[in-house]
């Protein structure tokens, strides 16, 4: 089995392993896996291979390769990278190449880690099963290559899932990194918004959105993130707060730390399965000294009609610029600039895209503005309200990841709102801008691994990384090896 | 400040209620939101970056010079400046826009209220504001005669816009035209716009409806867009009121639209109707933090303000004691004005300093169009002619040359002076020996000057001054004269 994330980096700052070697492997397990997965859009060979006999010619010299030398990662397509195209799964960007590498990538890069591909997604993050990917389809469950690896950043999760030692960079607006991580039994942080840079993350809601990685375990995300967050001058939106070791701060255990159940997060419609299975979650951090109570985030009801409002509000102006006016695609009927506009983005934008811009320019219309998009916001603050409160009383908050498992393509795709239900118990973390971590905590009876939700308070993601380690350390469920494994 | 012209409004029961929305581009070195040059005429699309480009993923970041000098208007124009304010999307679909959203301001503008005191004639009038805010330009659209495909040029897209609303408190095209020359003067003494209208770096649309006088309701306006010189404005205006009136007098409504200015036929033609009136979505932008501003930081930029050209023309009329005319001429020009000032900094007689800024150091600089330092007179060498004349060591008519070869170079005033020849003679005793000698020449007109005749005193005066050559001073001249030959 290949090595970890941080045994990779220790092994190639160590010399025992040359980042050439650490980048090969990667690019090998991906080749292995993906026929049967369909999770990356492309592959980095040549570049790749450069940049790792660059990597190694500085460690020859004695320079420092920074703390994640030699490690391969991934971005989703959603993430500028100068290399190769940034389609965000549509095909109004199909060709699309980015003048420029997105902050992470560059963070990423700047500690030593080596991009290699990119990863499968829905349409722009609109989708909670990577069923909507206009530019290569369908990615498939490691677990059972029947069922969706979940959404939107599922070409992420599924090769978490089935390789090892990689960085996978996801972006998460409503559940996008967890919900998939959850699916495919992998563990997704969607750190605290402001914490990682957006620029480079193709925009889908501004304010919900970001950026995230999808790992083996707590640790691996720890790592990620120590090299990921922090200030950046380019995104107004990020935090100037200190960047702690996220790795050295998980050491610290879970003992004392105490921890919500909100009794609106185990509402009817979760599966009973992953009801049982998280509550056998909750017992094991009972067990590791976490004094557990209930708490209650009252408005949680409201949070899905929120953020659909919310979202698509944003997104509809987010989009706007996809026009075939400046880059991407464009129709080759149009014989006016209307037609160029109209024509372009009716022939290039899926249909759940197209559902959402709609929705979004409706509720921002003149007239409909204060009924939806104003009240929106005033929910929104109330939501957060609610985590404030909650978190005086507590330092983590657990609830299922999804109320479902992952379930088999073409289940759900025909019914908007069945899809969206799945997001219902992850969209409250970003409407209130905390960090929310998944991570598995069992299968059920027919196999399928099952997700554990910890929501921090916001800048305190390190905290819910803490409890999740020490949930790790004390079970085996995120070793388990999937069928599709390289 | 300016002549009176005419009101179209004149002799018919209406008046007309005008408003205007001018955006000025602010010189930042950098854009609004991006770090790309600000500058005009550059190759078309080399000013550019993803952000401004609107890359996918790009992010704005607001250019807090930008900010500044746009609080520093809101205080020069005494407006409230918001505490607290953000930035919100105008969502519309033009190739200009490439992100087919504008960054605005809409419900909580930098600055809001304030005004602006115009002249028009001999009346002093105080227009109001209604807000002020910050938002970022468009690109430009190029249209080439004879192709069928369009250009699009995004230098200027992402540079810092200023929009400045007045209240409907304009009555008469020439009372637009103050406004609009006060305010460039205001944006150009806080150095904060090149306003140039050629390049585009002040831009007008105005508001107009009419009403029957005395009334106080606001009546269906129509705008007018493209309007790129001062005059432009006044004339489209003056055209918009009597095409109204034309159709209100006849019996016709007026309906809300929105009017291109051809200024070749002087005429307007609708650009598009209420019907197809935007629903611009604005919502707060996501992407940017609301900004907030401390006490301390707006009352330091309220007290770097320089002296505004209203206070200015009031003091050089009443502290100075400079006529209306000249104190209007000097303060158009916030360089001539300082010129100005540092000479009577250096000799106090303003009067006299202020004719030969005005007209002599005036003329050279718009023959030249330079700035009044640029002519190549300093303030001191200016100041040293000024003095060289109340000292009768030249004449004022031969100082307009010595004045002339002043320019380009360092020499002393009384050094060129005398390399002309054009040193005036108020040595009396050689004065004397002059008069007498003309006075032997000339008996008759002598006899005549005693007994009374002034123009013979003249005529003296002359010939002495033929044959100094023009050097004599003609007041000591005709003085001695006089004593000479015992008149009064
Ligand atoms: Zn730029």
């Amino acid at each position: 089995m290949s090595p970890g994330v941080l045994e990779t980096a220790a092994a190639v700052r160590g010399r025992k392993v040359k980042a050439a070697e650490s980048v090969a492997e990667a690019i090998g397990q991906i080749r292995r896996v993906d026929p049967q997965l369909h999770a990356v859009s492309q592959v980095r060979e040549d570049e790749a291979r450069r940049a790792a006999d660059d990597l190694d010619r500085r460690i020859a010299r004695g320079e420092d390769p920074g703390p994640l030398a030699g490690v391969a990662f991934t971005a989703k397509d959603n993430i500028c990278t100068r290399w190769g195209t940034t389609t965000a799964g549509s095909k109004i960007l199909e060709s699309y190449r980015a003048p420029y590498d997105a902050t992470v990538v560059e963070r990423l890069a700047r500690a030593g880690a080596i991009c290699v591909a990119k990863t499968n997604m829905d349409e722009f993050g609109m989708g909670s099963s990577t069923e909507n990917s206009a530019t290569v389809g369908p990615t498939r469950n490691p677990w059972r290559t029947t069922h969706v690896p979940g959404g939107s950043s599922g070409g992420a999760a599924a090769l978490a899932a089935a390789t090892r030692g990689m960085i996978h960079l996801g972006s998460d607006t409503g559940g996008s990194i967890r919900q998939p991580a959850a699916c495919c039994g992998v563990t997704g942080i969607k750190p605290s918004y402001g914490r990682v840079s957006r620029y480079g993350l193709l925009a889908f809601a501004s304010s919900l959105d970001q950026i995230g990685v999808l790992e083996a375990d707590a640790r691996e995300c720890a790592a990620a993130l120590s090299a990921m967050a922090g200030k950046d001058p380019m995104d107004s939106t990020s935090a100037d707060v200190p960047v702690p070791d996220y790795v050295a701060g998980l050491e610290k255990g879970a003992r004392g730390l105490r921890l919500g159940v909100p009794k609106e997060y185990f509402p009817e419609g979760v599966d009973p399965e992953v009801e049982a299975r998280v509550r056998e979650g909750i017992d094991v951090l009972r067990r590791l000294g976490v004094d557990v109570r209930e708490v209650s985030l009252p408005h949680t009801r409201h949070a899905n009609p929120t953020y659909v409002l919310i979202s698509a509000a944003e997104a509809s102006s987010n989009l706007a610029r996809y026009d075939g006016v400046h880059y991407g695609y464009r129709s080759s009927e149009a014989g006016s600039v209307l037609e160029v506009y109209a024509r372009s983005r009716a022939e290039a934008f899926g249909p759940e895209v197209k559902r959402r811009i709609m929705v979004g320019t409706f509720v921002l219309s003149a007239g409909y503005y204060d009924a939806f998009y104003n009240k929106a916001c005033k929910v929104r603050k109330l939501i957060r309200r609610d985590f404030e409160a909650a978190f005086r009383e507590v330092d983590a908050v657990v609830s299922p990841t999804s109320p479902v498992t992952a379930f088999p393509i073409g289940d759900k795709i025909d019914d908007p709102l069945k899809l969206y239900a799945v997001d219902v118990l992850t969209v409250p973390a970003n409407l209130a801008t905390v960090p929310g971590v998944s991570f598995p905590c069992g299968f059920t009876r027919a196999g399928l691994p099952v997700g554990m939700q910890l929501y921090g308070r916001p800048f305190e993601d390190g905290t819910i990384l803490r409890l999740a380690h020490a949930f790790q350390e004390a079970t085996d469920h995120h070793r388990k090896a999937p069928p599709v494994r390289a | 400040m300016a002549k009176a012209k005419l009101d179209p409004t004149e002799g018919t029961p209406f008046e007309a209620v005008i408003g205007l929305e001018v955006h000025a581009q602010l010189k930042t070195r950098t854009k609004m939101f991006c770090g790309c040059e600000n500058r005009y005429g550059a190759e078309p699309n080399t000013l550019t970056c993803p952000v401004c480009l609107g890359h996918p993923g790009s992010l704005p970041a607001i250019n807090r010079r930008a900010v500044e000098y746009a609080v520093r208007v809101g205080l020069a124009c005494g407006c409230e400046i918001a505490r607290f304010t953000k930035f919100d999307r105008k969502n519309y679909y033009y190739p200009d826009l490439p992100k087919n959203y504008q960054i605005s301001q809409y419900d909580m503008p930098l600055c809001g209220g304030g005004a602006i005191d115009v002249y028009v004639g001999e009346a002093k009038r105080r227009i109001g504001l209604t807000r002020i805010h910050l938002e970022e330009d468009a690109g430009k659209n190029i249209h080439a005669e004879g192709r069928p495909e369009s250009w699009v040029d995004l230098n200027r897209a992402g540079v810092p816009l200023l929009e400045i609303v007045s209240k409907p408190d304009l009555g008469t095209p020439e009372e637009a035209g103050a406004y609009l020359r006060m305010l460039r003067q205001i944006l150009l003494y806080l150095d904060v716009s090149d306003c140039n209208m050629e390049e585009g770096s002040l831009r007008c649309d105005v508001n107009v409806s009419i009403r029957p006088r005395g009334t106080s309701a606001l009546e269906t306006r129509t705008e007018i867009k493209n309007l790129n010189s001062f005059t432009f404005v006044e004339n489209a205006l003056a055209h918009e009121i009597r095409r109204q009136i034309k159709v209100r007098s006849s019996g016709g409504t007026v309906e809300q639209q929105t009017l291109l200015y051809d200024p070749a036929r002087d005429e307007t033609r609708v650009m598009r109707g209420k019907e197809e009136a935007h629903d611009y979505r604005y919502f707060p932008e996501p992407d940017l933090a609301p900004l907030s501003f401390t006490e301390e930081w707006v009352e330091g930029l309220r007290r770097s303000l320089p002296e505004l050209p209203a206070a200015r023309y009031e003091r050089l009329q009443n502290a100075l004691g400079l006529s209306a005319y000249h104190a209007d001429v000097l303060v158009r020009d916030r360089g001539m004005a300082d010129f100005f000032e540092e000479c009577v900094a250096l000799y106090p007689k303003p009067q006299a300093v202020a004719n030969w800024v005005v007209n002599a150091v005036r003329e050279e600089a718009n023959i030249r169009q330079v700035s009044a330092r640029e002519t190549g007179v300093s303030p001191s060498r200016l100041v040293d002619l000024v003095r060289a004349i109340d000292e009768g060591k030249v004449s004022n008519q031969k100082a307009r040359d010595v004045f002339k070869a002043l320019l380009g170079n360092e020499r002393p005033v009384a050094d060129v002076i005398r390399a002309l020849g054009l040193e005036q003679i108020s040595d009396d005793a050689f004065l004397r020996d002059a008069v007498s000698a003309v006075i032997q020449e000339h008996p008759g007109p002598a006899e005549d000057v005693r007994k009374g005749k002034k123009n013979s005193v003249n005529f003296l005066v002359g010939q002495v001054m033929r044959r100094t050559k023009g050097q004599a001073n003609p007041g000591m001249v005709a003085k001695l004269i006089g004593e000479v030959l015992g008149a009064s």
